[in-house]
């Protein structure tokens, strides 16, 4: 490459490499209004977040204690403020949703991903999307007139007694495996007695909790009332129809980032597709798919409308643990007060109480925000 | 390992139909190969009149050659001549992708693997492969190699199936200290061991290589050349390689592909062009279309 004729390049001065002022200003100007255009975003979220601070605050401070807790149930206008009520209502109905919409999301998201051949992709996939834009008025809708009638009220007994077996057997095939792999650690490393209570520790907890569980499941199953009107398991099923959607589109987003080579080498190991697809595919992509049960579950805490139509509760609701009866969760606890006027009414603490549940909501989802980010590092397959 | 008793299943019918139609190979002057078209006993593969298509484009056009056992055979030609397109007919490994479609029998120790009773699963365990980039699942070095058996169903002596693999695969020494760590880890040349080291777990026949060493440094490309020869007593190996110079080092037999371009809309179709004796391709070849490639004339 080296030139070897003695003619000096041309002599550039500085100014001939300089950018024109009025340009260098220009630059100048676009940047400072990015950067107000983030700030502001960020300022909003700092004034919710310290109002509902200022709000929940007066709240804690002034309430009398022994109202939020114990009470049998959340009556907001006469003073009484049972948190566990909305909490545990929140629970179901979240607990419910994550029940129709983690296999029917997953399984729509490992068939888009593995199985689908173009053409049917090409409509699947679109008419998926579809299902995240319906509004959460309309599935409310659906819930309390058809759902809670058809799903709940006639079948709703046997359905429940059935996937909870199928849960709870689950359930207790997970945890015997871990048992096992716990116990020949345990023997591996025969010595160390901490491990053998970590062992033991680990058992008899897998035990308490499936005992709990199977004991909740009965009860409810025994007292089991058919009931047309809305309750907490109609409004989850509609909850879960509302976040397949979002289940199935980010998990299939996942797997399919996962390197086609990944896939040739164990179709070329004699795997066949499902084998790909559980022991590859999905461990490869965990990351993604942890993520979009943590981003539905959030969706599922937070939604409020279908909740609120269907869940079988106007603004105040009794203690309940029974998905079969109504409930009020956080969200629409919220939404009944606050609806219609711009006047909350009840009790003087009423709208101060809007605030501290609604802080509530948002530490719930921070922390599942944290876990989540904490568990995806941990597990990751890195591809 | 090696055995010269058919592995395949005899249910399925022997199909050697055709008599051997104008084979592109001439025969080679008597080093050993044995150019016999027809199935003699230690003939692993025999296609005839392979075509692949994708949809409705042809790819390769009328592939007829043997494979025998214990040799190294390798396949070479320019870019696009579709030699990597067939050696995934050899364990069916086109079937993944949807539009692709083989015409044409191979019959592997005397069975069709296009008969449509074959399960392509059974025969990618015994036909193994390894990939033009070092493909380890994101998971530990000993669950990598220990996947194959597992997917087969064995569960008890994986360790001793992992140590074997890995040890034939010359990479024991540098990871039987860190068989947890992550598979990732490992240079990229570790990792076609590696790679090399899971196909053989499975217990396969047949090795087939796609480029290996496209994507090694000289020193890494050197270790897998040879390992190919301390591994060859054990299996059949054909292997694709875009380097004349590793054909020419590690291969008994050489199969030349070119590609014949269609003017009206400048695709290309893949043909067989010869199949001898390596020696002989690289000295003496038939074909003036070979000569011109191995001497660099072309491609």
């Amino acid at each position: 490459m080296t030139d070897t004729s003695v003619v000096q390049p041309e002599l550039l001065t500085v100014d001939q490499l300089q950018i024109a002022p009025s340009r260098r200003h220009r630059e100048v100007i676009i940047r400072y209004s990015l950067l107000v255009a983030a700030l502001v975003s960020v300022l909003v979220s700092a004034l919710i977040v310290w109002s509902l601070l200022r709000e929940a605050w007066t709240f804690v401070t002034e309430v009398v204690w022994a109202d939020t807790w114990g009470q049998r149930g959340w009556f907001p206008r006469r003073g009484l403020y049972d948190i566990p009520t909305i909490v545990v209502s929140t629970l179901i109905v979240t607990g419910i949703a994550m029940v129709v919409a983690g296999p029917l999301g997953l399984g729509a998201a490992v068939y888009l991903s593995e199985y689908a051949n173009r053409r049917v992709r090409s409509w699947l996939k679109p008419a998926l999307e579809i299902l995240a834009g319906i509004p959460s008025v309309v599935l409310g809708f659906f819930a309390l007139t058809w759902i809670a009638p058809n799903l709940v009220g006639r079948i709703g007994k046997n359905v429940f007694l059935v996937l909870g077996a199928v849960i709870l057997l689950g359930y207790a095939a997970v945890s015997a495996a871990m048992a096992r792999s716990r116990i020949k650690q345990y023997r591996e490393g025969a010595a160390d007695p901490s491990a053998r209570i970590g062992a033991v520790a680990s058992i008899a907890m897998l035990a308490v909790v499936f005992g709990l569980a199977l004991a909740w499941i009965l009860n409810v199953w025994l007292e089991f009332a058919p009931n047309n009107a809305g309750s907490l398991a109609a409004a989850g099923i509609g909850v879960g129809i509302l976040t397949i959607p979002l289940v199935a589109s980010i998990s299939e987003d996942a797997m399919a980032a996962v390197p086609d080579s990944l896939r040739e080498a164990s179709a070329g190991l004699g795997a066949r597709k499902m084998t790909t697809a559980t022991t590859v595919v999905l461990p490869a992509a965990i990351s993604g798919i942890v993520a979009a049960f943590i981003v539905a579950i959030s969706r599922a805490i937070g939604e409020t409308m279908v909740v609120f139509m269907a869940g079988g509760a106007a603004d105040a609701a009794l203690f309940t643990d029974t998905p079969f009866d109504g409930g009020l969760t956080m969200t629409a606890a919220m939404a009944s007060l606050a609806s219609g006027t711009d006047s909350v009414v009840g009790e003087g603490l009423t709208f101060q109480s809007l605030y501290f549940v609604g802080l509530l909501l948002f530490l719930i989802t921070l922390s599942l925000n944290i876990v989540a980010s904490r568990f995806v590092s941990k597990v990751r397959e890195a591809y | 390992m090696t055995d010269d008793s058919p592995r395949a299943t005899d249910d399925a019918p022997r199909l050697i139909e055709r008599p051997v139609a104008a084979a592109p190979r001439p025969s080679a002057d008597g080093d050993g190969a044995g150019p016999d078209a027809g199935t003699s006993r230690d003939t692993v593969f025999s296609s005839r009149d392979v075509n692949v298509y994708y949809g409705t484009f042809r790819a390769v056009r009328d592939v007829t050659f043997d494979v025998h056992t214990h040799e190294i055979m390798a396949l070479i030609g320019p870019s696009g001549c579709g030699k990597s397109t067939v050696l995934r007919c050899y364990n069916r490994m086109n079937d993944l992708i949807k539009e692709a479609r083989v015409t044409g029998t191979i019959t592997y120790r005397g069975t069709n693997l296009y008969n449509e009773r074959v399960d392509p699963v059974e025969v990618r365990r015994r036909i193994g492969m390894v990939f033009q980039k070092p493909n380890p699942f994101p998971k530990s070095i000993y669950d990598n190699v220990a996947y194959g058996p597992r997917v087969a169903g064995q569960k008890r002596g994986l360790d001793d199936v992992v140590e074997n693999s890995l040890r034939k695969a010359a990479l024991w020494e540098e990871v039987s200290d860190r068989l947890s760590d992550s598979a990732l880890g490992l240079s990229g040349g570790q990792q076609q061991r590696l790679c090399i080291a899971r196909a053989i777990a499975v217990g396969p026949d047949v090795l087939l290589m796609d480029e290996p060493c496209s994507a090694l440094d000289p020193i890494a490309t050197a270790r897998i050349e040879d390992l190919m020869q301390e591994i060859k007593q054990d299996y059949t190996i054909m292997i694709v390689t875009h380097n004349m110079q590793q054909a020419a080092r590690v291969s008994d037999t050489t199969a030349f592909f070119t590609a014949e371009v269609h003017s009206e809309n400048d695709s290309r179709t893949g043909i067989l062009v010869e199949v001898d004796s390596t020696q002989k391709i690289f000295s003496n070849p038939s074909d003036e279309r070979t000569e011109n490639y191995v001497t660099g004339r072309f491609g």
